[in-house]
Formats: structure tokens, sequence, C-alpha cells
């Protein structure tokens, strides 16, 4: 498993992802580039983004309010099809939203307002023509997992921001999806639950070992949950570096390394600003 | 006065700092305590407004017999003996029945080409076009006076007020339909076609649920439309086969100058349309966008 992983890091380390696409990994981008065509403008949101998400990734999309992020996340999502370049997970090309990439939005308005904690959970799953019993205990045991189990039968309204966020969580882990796609879940939360849900993801991934796609404009968040951060440079979205952060965790928060990793990424983020105008 | 002195006249105040361990000793009646009877009371609107209705029941009481002249304005007691004589004698039931009969064909038919105008709408661009165009048309028209035309082409009966009545139902309904599956948000349209929804599943079990305070809304406008144009119409032109509606059985009266049973007759407009709208509607809200928090009030 070790050598595994360091095997994997070398690869990563020794070849420039962009150059040569790997066939195998889990999640593959390729030269992607996204538009959104308005009445009176071409607006592009990436330009040319290439790389790959292994199995057991926390990767992080990193850059910039307006960088694309969320475009990006969206078109792994299936929403948005590439204008150049392609997506693909397994080897598969991404064409239409699929619940083998469950989402998680910012928004706390993604949970349905008429179905109960549970209803939420169990309803992708009866979609997808899973038993109804089998999905409702699905929805339970990953309800118990983000420690909302006296929540089971309550309206969403009735619910936290944070809390809304855990459901959103559970509901996508429930699908077992190849890939979590995240886009700034904890943006709207207070600082200190959002340090909460945090730790919380970590200890989820500790136990289930999901692959996560986890955008945010936060240098600290990044750091804190990823294993690999790509770093984008704002308007269009580029790929400024990819950086490895797998050696931090909650109980090293307060590092000086910690502290030297995201100021050199804050460095490349606003270097960059600075020398551009 | 502290406010007027200047910025950066006054240094920070230094106090001793402190920290509380008694928390615990915080007595639960304080926290939370029954509010005293007639508080509660007062609290509640049903309570309200039953005192404004008494109080408007007696200066009514009080004006008609003050007046006394019962065939241009009868006293409330005057109404409620010819409201329980016309009940009595199976006049209002029956007049009522014929009225609400011929509202429930109406309604129902007007909401079903609600629901095919909204879903053409929603499918394409130029269904959107189409039901705006025809919106913007027919909304703002009286049904009422779509009357003298239906008469025309369906004949004086129950056809004619059918037609009105779609008529008054369909604009609204399918307007606030199509209002409401457009203000669906987008984070919520994404979800749910990550989860693979798709098709008509994706209309039935995201979008309608999703817009259903707009479509609830719809449906209560339609139906106050609906009631208001059939009592109306029935008022104009509404004996059909000797057998007329509620609206009939007051212009009836009017004729025969029995003014006790004109206000009976309005009385039993005002309660159908305060019974459908405060208890079925309500009911209906208060088992879905209340109780989902959709909708607040
Ligand atoms: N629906 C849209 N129509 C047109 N332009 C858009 C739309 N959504 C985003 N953009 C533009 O695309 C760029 C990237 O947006 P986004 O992906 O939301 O950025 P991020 O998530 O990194 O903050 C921005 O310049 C934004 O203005
Ligand atoms: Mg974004």
């Amino acid at each position: 498993m070790s050598s595994q992983e360091t095997n994997r890091l070398d690869r990563r380390t020794a070849s420039r992802p962009a150059q040569d696409a790997e066939p195998s990994a889990l999640l593959n981008i390729n030269g992607v580039t996204l538009q959104y065509k308005t009445p009176d403008h071409l607006v592009t949101a990436t330009y040319r983004v290439s790389f790959n998400i292994e199995t057991g990734d926390r990767f992080v999309l990193l850059g910039p309010s307006g960088c694309g992020k969320s475009t990006l996340l969206k078109s792994i999502a299936g929403f948005m099809p590439p204008v150049e370049g392609d997506i693909a997970l397994k080897g598969r090309k991404v064409k239409r939203p699929g619940p083998d990439r469950a989402m998680v939005f910012q928004e706390f308005d993604q949970l349905l307002p008429w179905k109960t904690v549970r209803e939420n959970v169990a309803f992708p799953l009866k979609i997808n023509g899973i038993p109804n019993d089998e999905a409702d205990r699905r929805a339970a045991e990953m309800i118990q997992k983000v420690n909302l189990a006296k929540f089971l039968d309550v309206f969403p309204h009735m619910l936290s921001g944070g809390m809304k966020q855990r459901v959103a969580i559970a509901r996508a882990m429930a699908m077992r999806p190849d890939v979590l796609l995240m886009d700034e879940p904890y943006a709207a939360l207070d600082a200190l639950t959002r340090r909460k849900m945090q730790d919380e993801l970590l200890t989820l991934w500790e136990e289930l070992r999901f692959t996560l796609v986890f955008v945010t404009h936060s240098i600290e968040e990044a750091v804190l949950l990823g294993t690999r951060i790509l770093v984008l440079s704002p308007h269009p979205g580029q790929v400024r570096a990819e950086i490895n952060t797998h050696q931090f965790h909650s109980s090293n928060a307060d590092s000086p390394e910690f502290a030297a990793t995201c100021a050199r990424i804050r460095g490349m983020l606003f270097g960059d600003a600075a020398t551009a105008h | 006065m502290a406010s007027n002195a200047a910025p950066g006249d006054f240094a920070p105040v230094i106090r001793a700092e402190y920290e509380r361990t008694d928390l615990g000793d915080a007595k639960l009646e304080d926290v939370q305590r029954k509010l005293p009877l007639a508080e509660t009371l007062w609290n509640s609107a049903a309570f309200r407004k039953t005192l404004i209705l008494l109080g408007l029941a007696m200066i009514w009481q009080i004006y008609g017999v003050w007046l006394d002249n019962p065939m241009i304005f009868p006293t409330m007691g005057e109404t409620l003996s010819a409201l329980l004589s016309n009940i009595a004698n199976g006049t209002i039931p029956v007049r009522l029945l014929a009225t609400l009969k011929v509202l429930v064909v109406g309604y129902v038919i007007g909401v079903i080409l609600a629901t095919v105008f909204t879903t053409i709408a929603v499918s394409s661009r130029l269904g959107t076009d189409l039901l705006s165009t025809l919106t913007a048309m027919f909304n703002p028209l009286p049904a009422i006076a779509l009357l003298p035309l239906a008469l025309l082409w369906f004949g004086l009966g129950t056809p004619s007020l059918v037609f009105v009545i779609v008529n008054s139902v369909l604009w609204a309904v399918a307007l606030n339909m199509h209002t409401g599956f457009l203000t669906v948000s987008e984070t919520m349209r994404m979800a749910g076609q990550t989860f693979g929804l798709r098709g008509m599943r994706y209309v039935v079990q995201l979008l309608i649920p999703a817009a259903f305070p707009a479509i609830l809304a719809g449906l209560k406008i339609g139906w106050a439309f609906a009631w208001r144009t059939l009592i109306a119409a029935e008022l104009v032109f509404g004996v059909s086969s000797g057998q007329g509606g509620l609206g009939w059985f007051i212009f009836e009266n009017r004729n025969l100058l029995d003014t006790p049973a004109v206000f009976a007759g309005l009385l039993t407009v005002m309660a159908v349309g305060l019974f459908v709208e405060g208890v079925i509607f309500r009911f209906i809200e208060n088992r879905t966008v209340r109780k989902w928090g959709m909708q607040r009030g």
C-alpha cells in the first residue's frame, strides 16, 4: 500500500501530466477549454486545463474567485461540454450528469425541502433502482456517519447550514459514486462550523476512502483537506502548479511547514496578479 | 455627550476580566414559560378575527334596526332567518350544488389545460413564446366579457358558463405554473440531474414539487377568478333550463324585492369563498408548503 503510494507520487512528480495523459487515472482532464456564450460576449472560463485524478485522491482545485473552478467542476459533473479537450472517467468520456459523479454544492437549497433528511438521502438511490428498504437502510447508515442520526425524520428547513451540508454529503456518499465533487461546500458557514466540518470530512475519508474533488478559494482549506492541489491562475483559469499536501492534517495545521506551504501558494496566486498589472 | 467626541479622542477603558462557572443554575421556567391565558387568546389570529366579526355583526344589527326598512337594508336577524328558511326548504343547497357542479367542471378543465400549456412552454422556446403571448392577450381580459360570445357559440346553458370559467382559470394558473418552473433554483435542478433524473420523472419528481408554492398560488388565484366569474355570469344570464345557480337565486330574489333573501345569497357566496380559501387551501398549504418550510405565515 505504502510502496504503491510512493510509486504514484514519484510518477506524478517525475512527469508533467499535461503531456502524457495517463489512461490509468480514474479521472482524466485533458486540455479542457470551457466557455460561456452570453448574448454579447464569449467568456473563456478555463483555458487548456489538464490534470489527472487517481483513486483515493483528495484533489483540490484552488484559485481566486472567478478563475473557473466551479465551471471546471460542472464540466466534470457533465453539465458543460468542453469546447476543446475532453474529460474521461475510468476511460469513458463524460457526456452528461450521472450518479457516478455525486456533487455537493455551496448553496443550502440543494436539499429537496419536501423530503425529510432520510428521504433526501434515499431519493437518489431509489431513482437508480435500489429497492426501497435497502435505500432506506443505506441512507440511515450514511446519516449516522455524518452525525445526524437524531434528525432522520426532520425537514431540511429545520436544520442549520452546517447540518444541511452534512445531509448533502451523506446523500452524495450514499450513492457510492466514483468521485465526490464538492464546490466550496463550507464557504457559507461560520469559521467554527467550517473547521468542524473539515475535520469530519477527513474522518469520513479515513473511514470510507473515497475519491474527492474539492473546490475552494481558501489556501488554508486547500492545504488542510487536499492530498494534492491544482493551483489555477485567474482569467481565464490556467494550470499554474500542482502541489502535494498529503502530509498535512488537522494535527499539524499549526506547524511551520504548513504555514510555509500556504505562503508558497499565496506567492503563486498573488505574485501572478502583481506581475500582470 | 460621548458621541460628540472627536475620533481618536478616547482610549479603551480597561476593566477586570471575569469568567463564570455557575451557568448550570439557570431555572428552566425562566428559559421557557407558559403565557397567561388572556395573552395566549389575544395571540390567536382566529380569536381576534372572531371579535372583529362580532363587532361588525353588532353594527349591522343596530343600523338595520335603526333604519327599519327591510326592503333596502334588512337586519342581521332577518337575513339569518331568510338564510335558514332557504336552507331548510332546500332552495339554497340545490342552487349551490348547481353552481358548484359547473364550477368544478370548469376549474378542472382549466387546470388540465394550464398543465398542458405549461408543459409545452417548458419544453421548447417556441412553446414559451406561445404561452407568454397568449397569457399576455387573455389574462387582462375579464373572462365575463367573453360571455356574450360564449352564448352565441354554445347557447344559453352550462357549456357557456364552463367556457367562461375555463378562460378565467387557464391563463392565471398557466402563468403561475410557468413562473414557478422558471424560478426553481439552478442548484436544485443540477442536484436532480446528478441523481440521474431525466424527462418526465425530472418534471414530476423535481420541478413540480419545487415549484409547488407558485403552483398553489396559481390554483388559488384561479379558484378566486372562477368563483367570482361564475357568480357574475349566473347573475346576468344564469337561468339555464329553469334551474339556475346561486347567482340566479340572488337575481331572482332582487326581482321579487325579497332583500333578506338577496343578503342570504350574498352571505352564502362569501361563506363558500371563505371556506375554500380558508379551509381547503389552508389545509393543502399546511400539509405541503408550510410543512416543508417553503412558505411562512
Ligand atoms: N452562467 C454564466 N454565464 C456567463 N459567464 C459565466 C457564467 N458563470 C460563470 N461565468 C464566468 O466564468 C468565469 C468563471 O466562473 P466560475 O467558474 O464561477 O468561477 P469560480 O468558481 O472560480 O469563482 C467568471 O469570469 C464568470 O464571470
Ligand atoms: Mg465558484
